[in-house]
């Protein structure tokens, strides 16, 4: 049943199938109802990566080296990982700019230059065509295998037939006709095209489906398992091998070469580009494609190796090329419903390839090398002319023509001489070229127009030296010697050993030179001169995409310009009716109530160049609207100065947050110091009730004993003389509070006079003691005196420590039972500073009250004797004086063994315990 | 924001992980010509490793960090 007008006919059933997914699609979506905006469908389309080579290439691939063909899909596993960055960064920048193209992309990134775009253009183009020549062998090897069928007949080299006897030809032709009916029925401002999307989405699934069917049917029913072909290759010596990591024998460096070129092919492959940029509806949606694209891509890849090594298995000797086997196998069991499942697969996989390769690639030719060209030729005719969005789509519609009939002349020269895989690995190495401009061009603000023209200028030439040309020169259009010999006989320049380089393969090779050339040229010219004005202002933009609020908004426009011109220039390339609408939306969204109405402003100017830009591309919009518009050139200072401005608001606005962070710590910070002026403030209060309290008990009895004597002349002389006694005393109490007072507020505010001198401390002790040798005396008391000679100076006021000492020796004396009282004072060299003990016996401190006693006005008298016969401010000074000489005072005691008052002085700086003898 | 941070730093990861992974000297370790569990041992590893990162990558990019 497999004759040919049965295969033409499927094959037009299963493309007017995608066709009608595409027109509903289109339909679905003018009715503001996408189909395409759901995660899974975006991922799906994604998988247009997966093309011929996929379908077939792989399998002969892995039947030259085994994992050899899984970099290719391990290094897009590797960039979605990173596409939650770079491809969210490259969506921000694309939807604000309206870039419809990578050609665009490059071109508006380094100061919307028309010559960047052309090169990229033709980058783009030359690099593709081996990969379109690829499908077009693909699908025309696989119609011309199925003519044969039953036979297995491996189809004879189209070089030696006529054009006209060629399938290829009439497949490159029909794929021509159908990617203009897809892509270019009509001109749209964003260059989007969802049925398309939703048709790749669909043929992503077919070719899934048909692919996995033949791995069950190879796997389980022409053998027993996966497992049961494995066994049999590492038995086999001649297929063992293919168990290796590298069976080729390349090396590691041609694995980690493919993984980093399929990486930078699934960013910059002018397909891939348009599928997961440009057509992006929302960019959430690049989370869920994230994983599942890769996903799909390891499901399509699961059956390779089974398919791969069965086909070997069952083939051994006959010749049948590994690319084929995909369908061979098939045909080999005359298995026709599958055969033909094949076929419709692998048609999915190069017509989806073919159709947006050519739709993006002819946006390209169109936008940045026709236009630029005939702007510049005509271009008064261009800005006065009529309606030229038919002339647009012819040009596209040329472009597609000529892309496709490229790609078959390609396949006619050299095509023969390769297997699938390395046509393909050809076109990678040459978008891979874009990879330095282009990410160097996102995330570093000085690559310059130059430096971009010379990057991807050397590298391309090289590749075209190393990869292209040996093509063409394997496929005998090139002298033999080219290759072995080097351009003019010279050994040096033999293209795929380049200076000698040897012991890579050509695809590693060809991937060190042109990347040592793109980038050194790069980086080198770029460095050469600041960016202008144009540049610097791009490279903002693209820069700083994905900050909140980045240079995005920023108008770098000023001169004059009329609505009316504007709107007209506009209508001619997108059609009146369109331009109109868009003027009124834009009106709406700026408040003004008709197109009449609106100011010819620098945003509205930007409306308008960006709507062209969709259209045009984004370095012809610019010529355009200059040539209506009469502008002003801003110099680079005043372009630095309105960027600059944005990002100064965005500083102003955080330097605005910063400081009221600062007012809030400074309020906080004035109410805890409210908080504790207020607590000194009751605390002094505390003082003044407490100092009235001390002086009005002296005062009351001092008045009490006065008016008994006044009142009693008859008193005796004894108890006069009693009285009186009592009253010197109270007013020599009183006397000494006030003067307490007075010195405790002194220290405390910090204005006491302090004599420091260096002093012997045995001496002030000695010298204290003597003083109060009365009062042990009156108490029938025993002082002990424990001081050592010599001891090291210390740094102190003498006054201040003898009234210490007074005060700790009159406390404890205090205290003491009168006949039985002992009192030690004891001086020790500690390691840092002299101690002094000053021990009694009496009754002791409570614990509880050990802190207290240090407190003012604080006095823990024995109960026995209710009247406390100190002033409670002993202690307090005390303390306050020996903190002041940086040392401590403090008490031990347990109550009913006597009490301890020690403290500690430091040594005066100069003379450490060493000198003490000599001191 | 902080959220946004871990899942970045997540995908950077993995990124890296995965860099080690589909690559020399991993790789060789697997390089032998017999079969574990009817599979040759490089196969089985690339394409686990593979499901691996895949793996790392949804739950990163997909999970709700609280």
């Amino acid at each position: 049943m497999l004759e040919l007008p049965v295969i033409i006919a499927f094959s037009l059933a299963y493309l007017g199938l995608l066709f009608a997914m595409a027109w509903w699609g289109d339909k679905r979506a003018d009715q503001g109802k996408s189909v395409i905006a759901n995660a899974s469908t975006y991922a799906l389309s994604m998988a247009v990566y997966c093309t011929s080579w996929t379908f077939y290439g792989s399998v002969g691939r892995a039947a030259v080296s085994g994992i050899g063909f899984l970099p290719i899909y391990l290094g897009p596993t590797l960039v979605m990982a990173l596409g939650w960055f770079l491809l969210l960064k490259m969506v921000r920048i694309v939807k604000a700019n309206r870039i419809t193209s990578i050609a665009d992309f490059i071109s508006s990134r380094y100061g919307k230059s028309h010559v960047l775009g052309g090169l990229v253009t033709i980058i783009a183009v030359v690099g593709i065509i081996p990969y379109i020549a690829l499908q077009l062998k693909a699908i025309s090897g696989s119609v011309s295998l199925l003519l044969s069928y039953p036979e297995i007949v491996m189809p004879g080299r189209s070089t030696t037939m006529s054009v006209a006897a060629d399938v290829s030809f009439y497949v490159a032709l029909i794929l021509a006709a159908f990617t203009i009916v897809f892509g270019t029925r009509h001109l749209d401002a964003t260059e989007r095209h969802e049925g398309m999307v939703a048709a790749i989405a669909l043929e992503s699934v077919v070719k899934l489906v048909a692919f996995t069917a033949v791995g069950i049917f190879v796997t389980y029913v022409m053998y027993d398992g996966a497992g049961d072909i494995f066994r049999r290759v590492i038995a086999d010596p001649a297929l063992r091998r293919l168990a290796d990591a590298v069976p080729s024998g390349q090396g590691y460096t041609n694995w980690t070469a493919l993984l980093f070129l399929s990486a930078m092919a699934l960013l910059f492959l002018p397909r891939q580009f348009q599928i997961a940029v440009v057509e992006n509806v929302n960019e959430q949606h690049l989370r869920r494609a994230a994983w599942l694209f890769p996903l799909y891509l390891l499901l399509i890849n699961l059956f390779v190796l089974p398919i791969a090594l069965g086909g070997l298995l069952h083939f051994a000797g006959q010749g049948v090329d590994a690319d084929t086997f995909v369908l061979t196998l098939p045909m080999a069991l005359r298995h026709e419903g599958l055969v033909l499942l094949v076929f419709i697969g692998g048609l999915s996989a190069g017509t989806g390839m073919v159709i947006v390769e050519t739709i993006a690639l002819s946006t390209m030719v169109c936008n940045d090398l026709v236009m630029p060209l005939l702007l510049r030729r005509h271009a008064v005719v261009m800005a006065q002319g009529r309606d030229l969005s038919r002339l647009l789509l012819s040009i596209r519609r040329g472009a597609i023509i000529g892309i496709l009939l490229l790609g078959y002349l390609y396949f006619r020269l050299a095509g023969e001489a390769y297997a699938l895989v390395a046509i393909g690995l050809i076109s990678f190495s040459a978008v891979a070229q874009f990879a330095p401009v282009l990410i160097g061009g996102m995330y570093w603000r000085g690559g310059t127009r130059g430096g971009a023209l010379a990057g991807l200028s050397a590298g391309f030439l090289v590749w075209m030296y190393t990869l292209l040309l040996p093509s063409f020169a394997k496929s005998g259009w090139l002298p033999d010697g080219f290759l072995s010999q080097g351009l003019f006989g010279i050994e040096l320049l033999r293209p795929q050993q380049l200076f000698g380089l040897t012991g890579v393969d050509e695809i590693s090779h060809c991937l060190f030179w042109s990347f040592f050339a793109n980038i050194g040229a790069y980086v080198g010219v770029s460095l050469l001169r600041p960016p202008m004005v144009a540049e610097a202002t791009q490279a903002a933009v693209f820069v700083d995409a994905l900050k909140e609020t980045g240079s995005r908004g920023v108008v770098l426009w000023r001169g004059r310009a009329k609505v009316s011109d504007l709107q007209d220039l506009v209508g001619r390339f997108l059609g009146q009716a369109r331009a109109q609408a868009a003027f009124n939306a834009f009106a709406r969204r700026h408040g003004a109530e008709s197109i009449e109405r609106l100011e010819a402003d620098a945003r509205l100017v930007q409306f308008a160049e960006s709507l062209l830009a969709g259209a045009i591309g984004s370095a012809s919009a610019r010529a355009m609207v200059a040539s209506v518009a009469k502008e002003e050139p801003l110099s680079i200072d005043e372009v630095m100065n309105i960027l600059d401005e944005a990002s100064q608001l965005r500083t102003y606005s955080r330097e605005l947050e910063r400081k009221s962070r600062q007012l809030q710590a400074a309020t906080l910070e004035l109410q805890e110091a409210n908080e504790r002026l207020k607590e000194l403030d009751r605390v002094k209060d505390d003082i003044m009730s407490s100092v009235t309290h001390e002086l009005r008990t002296p005062l009351t009895s001092i008045r009490a004993f006065s008016e008994l004597l006044r009142d009693d002349p008859k008193m005796h002389l004894a108890d006069r003389e009693r009285f009186l006694g009592l009253i010197v005393s109270e007013t020599e109490r009183l006397t000494r509070l006030i003067n307490q007072t007075l010195d405790l507020a002194k220290i405390e505010s910090g204005r006491a006079d302090w004599n420091g001198c260096e002093l012997d401390l045995k001496e002030v002790i000695e010298q204290s003691v003597a003083a109060t040798s009365q009062l042990f005396r009156e108490k029938d008391a025993e002082v002990i005196l424990d001081l050592p000679e010599n001891p090291p100076l210390i740094l102190a006021d003498r006054d201040r420590l003898i009234q210490v000492m007074l005060n700790l020796l009159s406390n404890a004396v205090k205290f003491l039972t009168p006949g039985s009282g002992q009192v030690r004072v004891v001086l020790r060299i500690a390691d840092d500073g002299l101690e002094v003990d000053v021990i009694d016996n009496g009754p002791g401190i409570r614990p509880e009250d050990q802190q207290l006693i240090f407190e003012k006005f604080r006095q823990v008298g024995d109960t026995m004797t209710a009247k406390p016969s100190g002033t409670g401010l002993g202690l307090p000074i005390s303390r306050r004086i020996i903190e002041h000489f940086g040392g401590r005072l403090w008490v031990e005691s347990v109550p009913g063994e006597g009490a301890t008052f020690r403290f500690t002085l430091p040594f005066a700086a100069a003379s450490p315990p060493a000198e003490a003898g000599t001191a | 924001m902080h959220r946004r941070v871990l899942a970045g730093d997540r995908l950077i990861a993995t990124f890296l992980i995965g860099c080690v992974l589909f690559n020399y000297p991993l790789l060789s370790l697997f390089d032998r010509r017999t079969l574990l569990a009817e599979i040759p041992p490089v196969y089985g590893y690339i394409f686990l490793a593979w499901a691996a990162v895949i793996a790392l990558i949804a739950w990163a990019i997909e999970r709700r960090i609280e």
